[in-house]
């Protein structure tokens, strides 16, 4: 079974899904991830899905989860770079991705947690 | 030589199902869909691809290329012997699963296509025909 690489760039993990995933291969990530957050202590998780062109119920949970459980770890997942015909499909399917923070690229993204980041250490 | 105008595949892994996926793409593109009904087509193929490997233990997809009134299309056949859908209202509600995933496999993929049946019996089996034009 393929796994998906997770890159660290300083504080965030960096994840570009650039093959059509089988379903064990998205549930070893979400595994995955978990695991590379709390031995990193890393504070954002990007996942960059602009090479995926459908996104089912199944990765759609899958992402849905990844930022559940990273969020309970104290990281914040924005999800970058969905094709518009990925995003009709998904609505028409009935899934909204609620919980997932998205933006449309990588750079905004990273924008994104960087002001993430900024709002959590004034919290503290 | 004439391109094929239908066929099968077999869903009995996970690959299948990537496989299924890969098909159906090209079907799409040979019929020269949109963007948009490509990935809704092909999205539908996942989902009740992989209730035939989950809910049904494994069956195949059949395909085949349509013509009616000028129009083209493309029909999948979705086909398992497995225990079959007790109660078909149940199963095509929102949100209701039978075990694990997000209940979206029926309902969700019927709204992706323009003719979707299903024909099932418990204890034999489940046959999920969806259509879309172009």
């Amino acid at each position: 079974m393929e796994r998906i690489p997770i890159l660290r760039m300083g504080s965030v993990l960096l994840v570009t899904i650039q093959v059509d995933m089988q379903d064990q291969t998205a549930m070893a990530l979400q595994e995955d991830l978990a695991d590379k957050i709390a031995k990193t202590g890393a504070s954002g998780v990007l996942i960059d899905i602009s090479a995926l062109e459908i996104v089912d119920s199944f990765v759609g949970r899958m992402l849905a989860s990844i930022s559940g459980i990273a969020r309970i770890l104290s990281a914040t997942t924005v999800v970058v770079g969905m094709q518009p015909a990925v995003a009709i499909t998904l609505v028409e399917l009935g899934l909204s991705l609620e919980g997932v923070r998205t933006a449309l690229n990588v750079e905004r993204g990273v924008q994104l947690l960087e002001r993430a980041r900024r709002e959590t250490a004034v919290g503290r | 030589m004439d391109a094929e105008t239908s066929g099968t595949l077999p869903i009995a892994s996970e690959q299948n199902i990537v496989a299924t996926r890969q098909l159906v793409r090209t079907l799409c593109q040979q019929l020269k869909f949109s963007l948009v009904d490509q990935t809704k087509m092909i999205t539908a193929a996942s989902e009740l691809s992989r209730n035939t490997l989950v809910h049904g233990g494994g069956g195949r997809m059949r395909w085949e290329f349509l013509e009616g009134s000028g129009k083209r299309g493309l029909q999948l056949h979705f086909e398992d012997e497995g225990p079959g859908i007790k109660d078909m209202n149940l199963a095509l509600t929102d949100g209701w699963t039978s075990g694990g995933g997000m209940g979206l496999g029926l309902p969700g993929s019927k709204r992706l296509v323009h003719d979707f049946v299903v024909d099932s019996e418990p204890g034999r089996g489940t046959r999920v025909s969806i259509t879309r034009w172009k």
